[in-house]
């Protein structure tokens, strides 16, 4: 969000002045940096918010917020809400359970950081191919997310009965051995993730704009996360996973996002472009 | 526009290209226009082309398959952060919607569909209204909703061109006609007019 460049130059208009503005009021009242998140989905997301809010400019927004912790919450959902699917994207569970568990298999014990979890979809696809590899024993899930709304749904695991359906087609083509309802009790319109898959989970809050690296991870799994920030804030959120992979530690993103765009490109190899896993060099 | 910017030695068939960039939105019956239009470009064209095709989730790459061998231009389904290049054919990823960025690259994302569509047509031509501005043109094809109306008032409203399919040219006129009677269309054009004039462009020369 720094300077347009080039061609592309032009007078800034009041509502992306606006939008400035609020994002440097909210991140010095409540500390949370949306000041490198990608522009044009925050213009979609701060002018539905305008609108819900009823104000007629994002100023006004911002005396709201700046004013009403309330406020600031819901606003905060706006900016921040995702809904993921399970075993969205199946060949990426698939690429993992071929190739990467295997060379998983060869570690004693195994950590895995779920970044930016969201309301937990991916995490649970994870733990569910862990189990199924033999490999659930001995791995500790980090789900991390800086919502914590959204950790609240991800610890609770529950979701609408009627989208296991898909969760279910997905599963089984990510080479899911079972079937998908081993693993949750359907009850009055809502699927709940079985308590045995949420043994060895930590959920924590977690900022890959503001905080730091907190442990070392064997996989990091961070998907459609970064395509919402600016190239400065991939590159940090990047950084972090670095250092937080050990060694040969695999990186695996969403199945559009692409690290040659990014600086800090060469710390990684390509393992599977096809699903986008890297490993650290 | 431009014209007032024309250089005096420039020859007289010389024409600035007058977008930096064209967003097409197509729905049910618009694969059979792209099939018309996007093969007539010559691979001179300078401007680029980013295109919105409503397709079940689960159809990766269709376009790219199906037209991509018959195109002069390079087409492909972009990666996120990709940068936006002249000459270049950018087909939205199914399942992803696709904005363009404040530095002309190309954003992806996966909130919810709008109006039950994703990739969603509004969100790329109003994210294209805000970057390019009156280098833009929006083209709105055959559709069975009413998606691309509100993106057209947008970049009609930054300044830049808008054209949709003549409705009686359509297989379904919806959307064309729902873009029309919002006031937002510049000009009604049948695929033969919108090939004819798209491939009149002569590349941009640039700096």
């Amino acid at each position: 969000m720094t300077d347009i460049p080039g061609p592309a130059r032009r007078t800034m208009t009041d509502f992306d002045i606006e939008l400035r503005l609020l994002l440097e009021a909210i991140y010095l009242k409540y500390q949370h940096d949306f000041r490198h998140y990608s522009l044009p989905s925050l213009r979609r997301r701060l002018e539905q918010a305008r609108q819900d809010f009823c104000v007629a400019t994002l100023s006004q927004l911002q005396d709201r917020v700046l004013h009403s912790a309330d406020d600031f919450s819901r606003l905060f959902g706006y900016m921040t809400i995702q809904v993921s699917d399970m075993f969205r994207d199946p060949g990426y569970f698939l690429a993992l359970r071929r190739n990467v568990l295997p060379v998983l298999q060869t570690y004693p014990s195994l950590k895995v950081w779920v970044a930016g979890c969201s309301s937990g979809e991916e995490l649970w696809s994870l733990k569910i191919l862990f189990e199924e590899e033999g490999l659930a024993e001995r791995t500790l899930f980090y789900a991390t997310d800086i919502s914590p709304e959204a950790l609240e749904r991800a610890e609770a695991a529950i979701y609408p009965v009627d989208r296991f359906a898909g969760f279910s087609q997905n599963y089984l083509a990510a080479g899911g051995k079972r079937t998908l309802s081993d693993y949750y009790h359907a009850a009055y319109g809502s699927g709940r993730i079985s308590s045995t898959l949420k043994e060895r989970v930590v959920f924590a809050d977690h900022s890959l704009a503001t905080d730091e690296v907190f442990l070392e991870a064997h996989l990091v799994s961070c998907r459609n996360v970064l395509i919402y920030f600016d190239r400065p804030l991939q590159d940090r959120a990047i950084g972090l996973f670095e250092h937080a992979l050990v060694r040969r530690g695999f990186l695996g993103l969403g199945s559009k996002e692409n690290l040659r765009f990014s600086k800090r490109h060469e710390a990684f190899e390509e393992f599977c472009m096809d699903e986008r896993i890297y490993q650290k060099r | 526009m431009s014209d007032t910017q024309r250089k005096p030695f420039a020859p007289p068939d010389f024409r600035p290209h007058p977008f930096d960039c064209v967003v097409i939105g197509a729905s049910a019956g618009g694969v059979e226009v792209l099939g018309q239009v996007l093969p007539s470009i010559p691979a001179t064209f300078g401007a680029a082309l980013l295109i919105v095709m409503h397709l079940p989730p689960a159809s990766p790459s269709f376009l790219v398959g199906a037209l991509g061998s018959r195109c002069a231009l390079p087409m492909s389904e972009p990666d996120a952060g990709e940068p936006i290049l002249g000459g270049h054919v950018y087909i939205a990823p199914p399942d992803y919607h696709m904005l363009v960025d404040t530095d002309a690259t190309v954003a992806l994302s996966i909130e919810a569909p709008v109006r039950f569509s994703r990739p969603s047509i509004d969100v790329l031509m109003e994210s294209a209204a805000a970057v390019y501005g009156t280098r833009l043109l929006g083209v709105l094809l055959s559709g069975a909703n009413d998606d691309g109306a509100r993106g057209l008032a947008a970049i009609r409203a930054a300044g830049g061109a808008t054209w949709a399919q003549t409705p009686s040219t359509a297989v379904a006129s919806q959307m064309p006609e729902a873009a029309i009677v919002s006031g937002a269309v510049h000009e009604a054009l049948s695929p033969t007019a919108l090939a004819t004039r798209l491939a009149a462009w002569p590349r941009l020369i640039t700096g």
